[in-house]
């Protein structure tokens, strides 16, 4: 027996299906039924019932690319904010090797990294490492926050996107898997940018999005807008299955 | 000319109420619940229920820096109940008092049974009650936005918790006790729920009753917390919209 259909909104306590079908992300099991535990999305695929959140908090996961901001400097080591309720460790040996050197040299309390999670143990100590093509320091540019869960709504099918607000902006845009979005460009379109991705984020349960994304932004950099396409290209929830490859997003 | 409200002016049953504002003994107060009211807040709600106004304002599950307080296999639930200068007829003095602070802790109690803490381990979920205007039943109507606001913040939890209290004034059990019936009355029952499996969370008792009575007031304040929970629900889903 299933309860609710596919992409419905569900808040926590709604049962979802019985015992036939598995539970997912985002819901629990209780005496044989499966129920959901968060506000969001339902997603069906097969017999797995999952729930995606239309809120949620960023829980470091290994391998995950996130950027993160400096907010102490210790002995050995560089403590960061990674937007997510425990925070990050980046050790000295590193980004130095065996050598050793005054930390205050190569980072400072402010600046911001791009990094890959190296390792998360079992008291959530999130150990970070610069290892990796494209990782390091940011320069300039702007720091927008969204919602984790939307991060893949944000990044598109295979980048599609992400890689419109790329070309209509002429911005760089650098997406972390802990919902920070570091743009940097012309401050005009900085600004741009900024907009359209929180109106991304507003809207991220929306079906129909790239297209009312790409006349959004038409209209902020004062375009035409082109007459409709034939396809309505990607009408559903991108948030299905969208794998996003932080080194893809790299310019 | 003065008015003598009656239950017949009110449109009301007259044989069903002596209530003060004419309700029935199973009715609410008039209620309205708001989730996401506060921008810079992970989650947010706004409720009334009669005379009484609450915000309620949750943030996290964020990183707990005070060593003594981390749990190493869950999160903890901190609640501030507070009530505002203003809330009440006569000002009341500033900050927390022996009856806030109980209320806290009877709120992160109500709530913590249907919070995942063990999501979220070394980490704090902090919730802030803030009363803007009392009217009898805050703590209930705190625990009832509280949860709104937590599952509008994300946070994993196993069901919706609503509070309601019933009580008896003027020798009836009734329902959701407004501030006079509170005060002049014999019994007042706060009691928190939660609705999908009926466990309960919260359950006092300041009065007399005799058994019979407690287990007719109890049942009472479940079916008022029955109604809340559909507003509840209402709101969460208004907030997105269709």
């Amino acid at each position: 027996m299933i309860f609710i259909e596919d992409k419905q909104m569900v808040i926590p306590g709604d049962v979802l299906a019985d015992k036939e079908y598995q539970s997912g992300r985002g819901t629990f099991k209780e005496d044989d039924k499966i129920c959901s535990s968060l506000v969001g999305l339902v997603a069906i695929r097969d017999k797995k019932i999952s729930v995606i959140p239309l809120q949620s908090k960023y829980i470091p996961k290994r391998g995950d690319v996130v950027i993160g901001e400096i907010t102490d400097i210790r002995f050995s080591m560089w403590n960061l904010n990674i937007n997510s309720p425990y925070s990050g460790i980046l050790p000295a040996s590193d980004v130095f090797g065996k050598e050793k050197r005054d930390l205050n040299k190569a980072f400072n309390v402010g600046d911001v990294l791009f990094l890959r999670v190296v390792d998360v143990d079992e008291v959530k100590k999130v150990k970070l490492g610069l290892k990796g093509r494209g990782l390091g320091k940011f320069r300039d540019g702007i720091l927008i926050y969204i919602t984790p869960t939307k991060v893949p709504r944000l990044i598109g099918k295979k980048g599609s996107m992400i890689n419109m607000i790329k070309d209509e902006t002429k911005c760089e845009v650098v997406v972390g898997q802990n919902g920070v979005v570091w743009v940097k460009g012309d401050p005009s379109m900085e600004r741009v940018a900024e907009k359209v991705i929180n109106m991304i984020e507003e809207q991220a349960h929306t079906s129909g999005l790239t297209d009312r994304v790409r006349n959004m932004l038409f209209e902020l950099l004062g375009k035409e807008i082109p007459e409709k396409e034939e396809k309505p290209e990607e009408t559903q929830e991108a948030t299905d299955e969208e794998e996003e490859n932080g080194e893809d997003l790299i310019q | 000319m003065i008015t003598i409200i009656t239950n017949k002016i009110l449109g009301k049953d007259s044989t069903s109420s002596k209530r003060a504002d004419g309700r029935a003994s199973d009715e609410l107060r008039p209620f309205k619940i708001e989730a996401g009211v506060l921008e810079r807040a992970d989650g947010s709600a706004y409720l009334e229920l009669g005379g009484n106004k609450v915000m309620v304002a949750v943030y996290g599950p964020r990183e707990l820096h005070i060593r003594r307080l981390m749990q190493p296999d869950r999160a903890v639930l901190r609640c501030r109940y507070n009530m505002a200068p203003f809330s009440v007829d006569d000002r009341k003095r500033p900050g927390p008092d022996r009856r806030s602070v109980e209320i806290s802790k009877i709120t992160s109690e109500a709530l913590m049974p249907a919070v995942f803490l063990e999501k979220f381990p070394r980490s704090t979920i902090d919730v802030f009650i803030e009363v803007l205007e009392a009217e009898g039943g805050t703590r209930c109507a705190g625990i009832t936005a509280a949860s709104v606001a937590l599952a509008d913040a994300g946070v994993p939890m196993r069901d919706l918790v609503v509070a309601c209290a019933a009580g008896k004034s003027e020798g009836e059990v009734v329902l959701d006790l407004s501030e006079a019936e509170d005060k002049d009355g014999e019994a007042d029952v706060p009691v928190a729920i939660m609705p999908r499996t009926g466990e309960v969370t919260l359950l006092q008792s300041d009065g007399n009753l005799t058994p019979e009575e407690f287990e007719k007031t109890l049942n009472l304040a479940i079916e008022g917390c029955m109604k809340l929970s559909e507003a509840q629900k209402e709101a969460i889903i208004k907030r997105y919209g269709d």
